[in-house]
């Protein structure tokens, strides 16, 4: 369903020019789930962004169901793939309604039957029909990120793209989204790529993990392998022990400025 | 615990007016802190941080702190005014906030803003201050620190900031140190680092520290006792080692709603709220110590 095939991803030109990811290369089936780790800087969310269409890529290819997508991409391309952001206060416009977020994509896309489309996506993500004419300040945290995701599902997509979805919310809303992104992957047939500094999250969610870290994959691995300790990198089994708790044991604490 | 607790709090109270009456986001709570490492955990909106802000006197007005007892070693904290307050911060107890970039002040250097510390608090020369700060800079194991004194928080990443934080917060010689969320804005590789350094200062100074945060792993992996609130009230205590036998509902529904690597659970129980847990509870749950 998603093909990355040597994706770099490069800012600014000349002497101050980033690599913000470096060769990248990954595929995901149809119905799979990917993971993304890494720490801020790592790349994780360049390349997620990349494959958005949010930023334009330098080097490698992109296919998505099959297309190869342009840094231009057409309109209809974005249907197939829509994005779930990590703060659902940021996310949302703040003075429109849920019905007004829900309906703009639907417009965007010359799409009928709005009434109807609206509704479905409410129910998909748990929401009723007294939230729809509220305003984003007058939902909970966990309510937000169901509208995030309702208007990710409006245009009925294949893909669905999860930066940090749940690392803005309190654990009990964590774990009602994450159950409701384990039930719409199972019940809808859908592909997904996250990507989240939380090893338990996205093992949670996700089949197979990428460890990234300065622009580059360094180590694709299962969610079985990770739990089991069975990764090869120093900077994977550095994320493993963090996971954990606090562990001073093997922490270098001297740094130069 | 044989000797006098560095802090005792009893029946404290943090109560906001409003148009409904008064909202108390924190109450009924008591507790003491000896020198030891005290972990607070609970949800947003559960009174944690409030909890912390009161200690430090930073409760706003119209916000109100009340208590039977608040007591900071020989200080009786429920008395002083902010003046009072203003010697005792930093001082005496000392807190590091979450994000280094917004603690700091963005258009000082990072090593006169930890002299400015010393020289509040001891009067001191600013050379005495300077050297004062550079040996801080050292002992949170920044390598040059001649180098870090002159740069701006912008220049330094956030690990680097939130160890000018606590070496700013520690140079005055606090008994008390509250930390609030102080790794949640950080890589989990810095984060290590940085409680590293906290653990070790708070160790080699005998001093008490609060941690408040919302990562149940971390405080039950850092701190020696930890204290579970919800809707600002201590709901449980326990032995940080011991915070998978928690007992009260509250507790072991957030454990269980956490995903665990090598434990993949088809759905993660949500926590059913029960509005028992809302009823106040005897000030002195949290003084077993």
């Amino acid at each position: 369903m998603i093909d990355v095939a040597a994706v770099s991803v490069t800012y600014g030109h000349g002497a101050s020019l980033v690599r913000a990811a470096r060769n990248v290369s990954f595929h995901i089936q149809a119905g799979d789930a990917l993971g993304l780790v890494g720490e801020s800087g790592s790349g994780k969310s360049t390349v997620m962004r990349a494959i958005a269409g949010l930023i334009p890529h330098a080097e490698g290819r992109i296919a998505i169901a099959g297309r190869v997508m342009p840094n231009k991409r057409p309109r209809e391309s974005r249907r197939v793939t829509q994005m779930v952001f990590q703060d659902p206060y940021g996310s949302l416009h703040p003075s429109q309604t849920v019905d007004q977020t829900l309906a703009a994509p639907i417009a965007i896309h010359n799409l009928d039957n709005a009434e109807a489309r609206i509704m479905t996506a409410l129910t998909e993500v748990g929401l009723g029909r007294e939230h729809r004419f509220r305003y984003p300040h007058q939902l909970s945290g966990g309510q937000r990120q169901r509208v995030a995701i309702a208007r990710a599902l409006i245009l009925e997509p294949k893909v669905l793209l999860l930066d940090e979805p749940t690392s803005a919310l309190d654990v009990s809303v964590q774990a009602e989204i994450l159950n409701l992104l384990t039930r719409l992957r199972r019940d809808l047939g859908l592909t997904m790529l996250m990507v989240s500094h939380d090893l338990a999250v996205i093992a949670h969610i996700c089949d197979r993990i990428g460890v990234m870290s300065r622009g580059e994959l360094l180590e694709m691995t299962t969610a079985t392998d990770l739990a089991e300790g069975r990764v090869n990198h120093p900077y994977s089994r550095q994320l493993l022990r963090a996971n954990r708790g606090f562990d001073p044991s093997g922490v270098d604490v001297d740094v130069t400025a | 615990m044989t000797e006098a607790p560095l802090l005792s709090v009893r029946n404290l109270r943090v109560v906001y007016p409003g148009d409904d009456g008064d909202f108390r986001a924190v109450r009924n709570v008591s507790f003491t802190l000896g020198r030891e490492r005290l972990g607070i955990v609970g949800e947003s909106g559960s009174g944690k941080s409030t909890t912390g802000r009161a200690i430090m006197g930073l409760i706003a007005s119209p916000g109100r702190v009340e208590a039977d007892h608040l007591q900071l070693g020989d200080t009786d904290l429920s008395t002083i005014t902010e003046a009072g307050f203003r010697k005792l911060r930093g001082k005496r107890i000392a807190m590091v906030l979450q994000d280094p970039k917004f603690s700091l002040d963005p258009v000082m250097s990072v090593g006169k803003q930890i002299a400015e510390t010393h020289r509040y608090h001891f009067r001191s020369s600013r050379k005495a201050a300077r050297q004062a700060a550079l040996e801080m800079l050292a002992a949170v194991h920044i390598r040059d620190p001649e180098r870090v004194y002159d740069q701006y928080p912008h220049q330094v990443s956030g690990g680097m900031g939130q160890r000018i934080m606590i070496a700013m917060m520690l140079i005055a010689g606090p008994d008390i140190l509250i930390a609030d969320e102080p790794t949640s804005a950080l890589d989990v590789s810095v984060q290590q680092q940085v409680l590293t350094i906290m653990d070790e200062m708070v160790k080699s100074r005998g001093m008490g520290l609060i941690l408040i945060s919302h990562n149940l792993h971390l405080v039950s992996s850092f701190c020696d006792r930890v204290l579970v609130m919800y809707a600002g009230q201590i709901v449980e205590v326990c032995d940080a080692g011991k915070l998978h036998e928690a007992q009260h509902p509250y507790t072991r529904g957030l454990l269980a709603a956490l995903p665990e690597l090598g434990h993949r659970r088809a759905e993660l129980p949500q926590l059913q709220r029960d509005p028992a847990w809302l009823i106040d509870l005897p000030a002195a749950v949290g003084t077993a110590a």
